[in-house]
């Protein structure tokens, strides 16, 4: 017991001012950039903000891909030959079926299909992501295969996140933290934002804009639109509809720039696009050869803007002037800058917090811990007298331990988590009572000082790993299970656990030894 | 006096929880206390089932609101706004000072609809009192509380298995079952206790009922280590003397470190705030149930257990049980 070494002791002290020296970055600014000035981070929860959980739109993704494949498939086959088939995507089996009505022309068709697929095998059609199926009365079935949909929605999910996160840097939030949460959700937190409806709105939306002709020969009041062509809402007139040709000349990913402006004119909002060199040869194209008709600028399948061509466009520029009003342009704007959401976004989960909310709960959160802290510390004085001021040292560098430790991890602190402190604060003086109740026995026992020291130490350490082996695993599993605050609380816990076996038993035993080497002839004061 | 002579008083302990030679006969109380903690928890589970448990919106899904009117709220005005707008009028009520307004609002059928009444909560207030803050917005989708739940249930489900397992590797087969047994009454009369205090039942809850699980269980370890020790020491007592002993051994620390928590967790209580005082009464109770139980419930079951299992060689009863040397 008494041979405490000379390093152990500088192991057990240094650890300690470690400890207080990686506390401070919580307390000042960071003194120079080299420095590894790490803090505990506070929850929103205590700081103020709001916290939105996002989930990917996996059917529309896989739908998405069905129609397209479907449209690969028509062309396939028209180009093959085959005049008569009706090819239908089956969003719920994924897959697509082809019916082709042309007996003689099956195999011609079978080429064409299997082709489409090694077109769309990367890797040279080494690993397939299709399969194709040929049923005896000439029908056909593309399935998407389980390995190729999964790896389609992990994209989805990680574009969406690229996606979400320029559109929030677009909106000047401070420090958004954007991350994955299992398979298709997006967990988005801002720091500061109490009201993140701006957000919601900017995140609600697609923003698939795409430039297609005005099928200016169709009637969109006729109740089934003919094929190739789509009838989409007019957002200038409420109700009314406009005929459009469902294929894409030019896609708004070929935009590089948006920005909201006043037609100088009439001042009207408008925002003012450029296209990246595909785009503009297109764009240029396409106008070149429509002079005198009329185009949409499609957003989210609803036209903004159904202008009427009124010579090429070569500059790769435009304009378009919906009925904006500051806001919307600027909005509109933001949205094309990012760039489009593969598939829509669906807020599951909000939880927003004014700061002066949290403001209280810190307020709340740190009193309870400084009463509790004393109530502790009282009690041990009172109860174990010298010993128990020893516990009580041991708990504040416990306590320091802890912080410590949550800066080193830039740990969340949340107010469960808060709790989670003062709780460790009570639990950890435990291994302090059992060791000085095993002091008391042994000495009662008739031991000597020394001998009563060492073995209650001794018998009484086994009894503390084993309870605390327990609590740690019940709150590792909280940590796991958990989501949001309380994971907070799983945290303090068991960081306070594990520092707490530290100070209750070693630092405790140095002072123990240190005391004992002093006072040699007087009887423990237990 | 120097100041060392007048600290020396405070060197040692001031108070004793209980005298060091304290011998209750605890065993002699087994039925009593298995009965009451059967009664208890079968009321708990009556509760459970009704009224049920206050589920919170982590675990039924839902909208809670908080809102700052810039002056005293109207509640006429905001209701008939609610009312406008499509928003169940019930949902508004005062919460604290007066220009305090709480809005909440059970969850929509689709995760869009929630995000609408959303919308449509915060549009009626700026209608009825422009200015009007939100401070506070909880919205939680069915498929999120759904899951919520199931994986909080999960959590102690799986603590318990492993607290199972843990006591089972360290102890004799006897000791786990007792443990556990003792912790699934722990935790009915916790839900119990919710159920009637009507606190809201949510993630923080589960965190605060792991927290009685692993108190509850260390609370036992202690206890169970003690009779360990004793029984290779005394090799003839009779278990049930042994038990006591143990019990009667480990009262300073079974009492000390629940007071020790329950004075840390009395403060949350107190002036933790409406986000953690449920979650601190919780803890409260259970710190006082799982002491209890160690006590009455934990060693009780060991001894129907153990009586002819942990002590082959016991002493037949009537011969005098030879106090082994220590």
């Amino acid at each position: 017991m008494l041979n405490f070494s000379r390093l152990k002791t500088a192991l057990v002290i240094g650890t300690c001012v470690l400890g207080a020296l990686l506390c401070l970055p919580n307390l000042l600014p960071a003194p120079a950039s080299w420095l590894p000035w790490r803090t505990i981070h506070l929850g929103l929860d205590l700081r103020g903000g709001s916290y939105l959980l996002l989930e990917v739109d996996m059917n529309a993704v896989i739908r998405e891909r069905l129609d397209s494949l479907a449209d690969a498939a028509r062309t396939g086959l028209r180009r093959a030959g085959v005049a008569r088939f009706l090819v239908t995507p089956l969003p719920a089996q994924n897959r697509i079926a082809a019916r082709i009505d042309e007996p003689d022309k099956l195999d011609a068709a079978a080429a064409a299909l299997r082709e489409l697929i090694a077109a769309n095998s990367p890797g040279g059609g080494a690993r397939a992501d299709l399969e194709l199926d040929t049923a005896a009365d000439g029908s056909f079935t593309i399935t998407l295969l389980p390995a190729a949909l999964k790896e389609r929605a992990n994209a989805a999910v990680q574009q969406s996140i690229e996606i979400v996160r320029r559109r929030i840097d677009e909106t000047g939030v401070v420090d958004p933290q954007i991350a994955r949460q299992g398979e298709n959700r997006i967990v988005v937190q801002l720091p500061g934002i109490e009201d993140p409806n701006r957000i919601k709105q900017l995140l609600g939306k697609t923003a698939r804009m795409t430039f297609r002709m005005v099928a200016e020969d169709v009637n969109p009041n006729v109740s089934v639109p003919p094929p190739g062509v789509d009838f989409l809402p007019d957002e200038s007139y409420a109700g009314a509809k406009i005929a459009v040709r469902r294929r894409v000349d030019v896609d708004g990913a070929n935009l590089t720039d948006a920005r909201a402006g006043q037609n100088s004119q009439t001042g009207d909002w408008v925002v003012n696009f450029t296209f990246d060199s595909i785009g503009s040869r297109r764009f240029a194209d396409i106008s070149r050869a429509n002079v005198g008709h009329r185009f949409a600028i499609v957003l989210d399948d609803k036209v903004i803007s159904a202008p009427v061509i009124r010579e090429a466009i070569t500059g790769g520029r435009g304009q378009i002037s919906g009925h904006f009003d500051a806001k919307s342009a600027t909005d509109l704007s933001v949205l094309l800058r990012a760039g489009a959401l593969p598939a829509p976004l669906t807020v599951v989960e909000e939880r927003s917090v004014g700061p002066e909310l949290g403001a209280d709960a810190i307020r709340a959160g740190a009193w309870s811990l400084a009463v509790g802290l004393v109530l502790v510390v009282v009690f041990m004085a009172v109860f174990y007298g010298l010993f128990g001021w020893f516990a009580n040292i041991a708990l504040l560098a416990n306590l320091v331990l802890l912080i410590a430790v949550l800066s080193l991890f830039e740990a969340t602190l949340t107010l469960p988590g808060m709790a989670g402190i003062l709780l460790t604060l009570g639990m950890a003086v435990d291994a302090n009572i059992l060791i000085n109740e095993r002091i008391r026995e042994e000495v009662r026992n008739g031991r000597a000082p020394l001998n009563a020291m060492e073995t209650g130490f001794r018998r009484a350490f086994a009894t503390i790993v084993d309870s605390n082996a327990t609590a740690f695993l019940a709150h590792i599993m909280l940590f796991f299970f958990g989501a949001g605050p309380v994971r907070g609380f799983a945290v303090t816990i068991t960081v306070g656990i594990a520092t707490s076996m530290f100070t209750a038993t070693m630092l405790v035993r140095l002072f123990m030894v240190r005391w004992y080497a002093a006072n040699r002839q007087q009887p423990l004061p237990v | 006096m120097s100041l060392r002579t007048l600290l020396r008083p405070l060197l040692r302990p001031m108070l004793r929880i209980v005298p060091d030679n304290t011998r209750i006969h605890f065993m002699r109380g087994r039925y009593l206390g298995l009965m009451t903690s059967a009664i208890l928890s079968t009321a708990s589970v009556i509760l459970f089932f009704y009224p049920g448990l206050n589920l919170g919106i982590d675990f039924a899904g839902g909208i809670v609101m908080e809102a700052r009117t810039p002056g005293p709220a109207d509640f006429t005005k905001l209701r008939l706004a609610m009312a406008a707008e499509g928003v169940r009028q019930s949902g508004v009520q005062r919460f604290g000072d007066e220009s305090s307004v709480a809005v909440r609002l059970e969850a929509q059928p689709t995760e869009a609809g929630t995000q609408q009444m959303v919308a449509k909560v915060r549009a009626a207030l700026e209608q009825a009192q422009p200015g009007t803050r939100v401070v506070r917005t909880d919205a939680v989708g069915a498929s999120v509380s759904a899951e919520l739940f199931q994986k909080g249930m999960l959590a102690l489900g799986i603590s318990m298995l492993m607290i199972l397992f843990y006591i089972w590797f360290r102890f004799e087969w006897q000791f786990a079952v007792g443990a556990v047994v003792t912790l699934i009454l722990d935790v009915t009369k916790a839900i119990g206790f919710l159920a009637l205090t009507r606190f809201e039942f949510d993630l923080v809850m589960i965190g605060a009922i792991l927290t009685i699980l692993g108190y509850s269980t260390n609370d036992k370890v202690v206890v169970y280590d003690r009779m360990r020790e004793n029984l290779r020491k005394y090799k003839t007592m009779p278990l049930r003397d042994l038990i006591d002993l143990s019990i009667n051994e480990t009262l300073n620390r079974t009492l000390g470190t629940s007071m020790t928590v329950f004075l840390a967790a009395l403060p949350l209580a107190l002036f933790g705030g409406s986000a953690l005082s449920g979650f601190a009464w919780v803890m409260l109770f259970g710190i006082v149930v799982g002491t209890s139980s160690s006590i009455f419930i934990a060693a009780p079951i060991l001894l129907f257990l153990g009586e002819n299992r942990l002590r082959r060689d016991t002493a037949a009863p009537g011969k005098p049980a030879a106090k082994a040397p220590a």
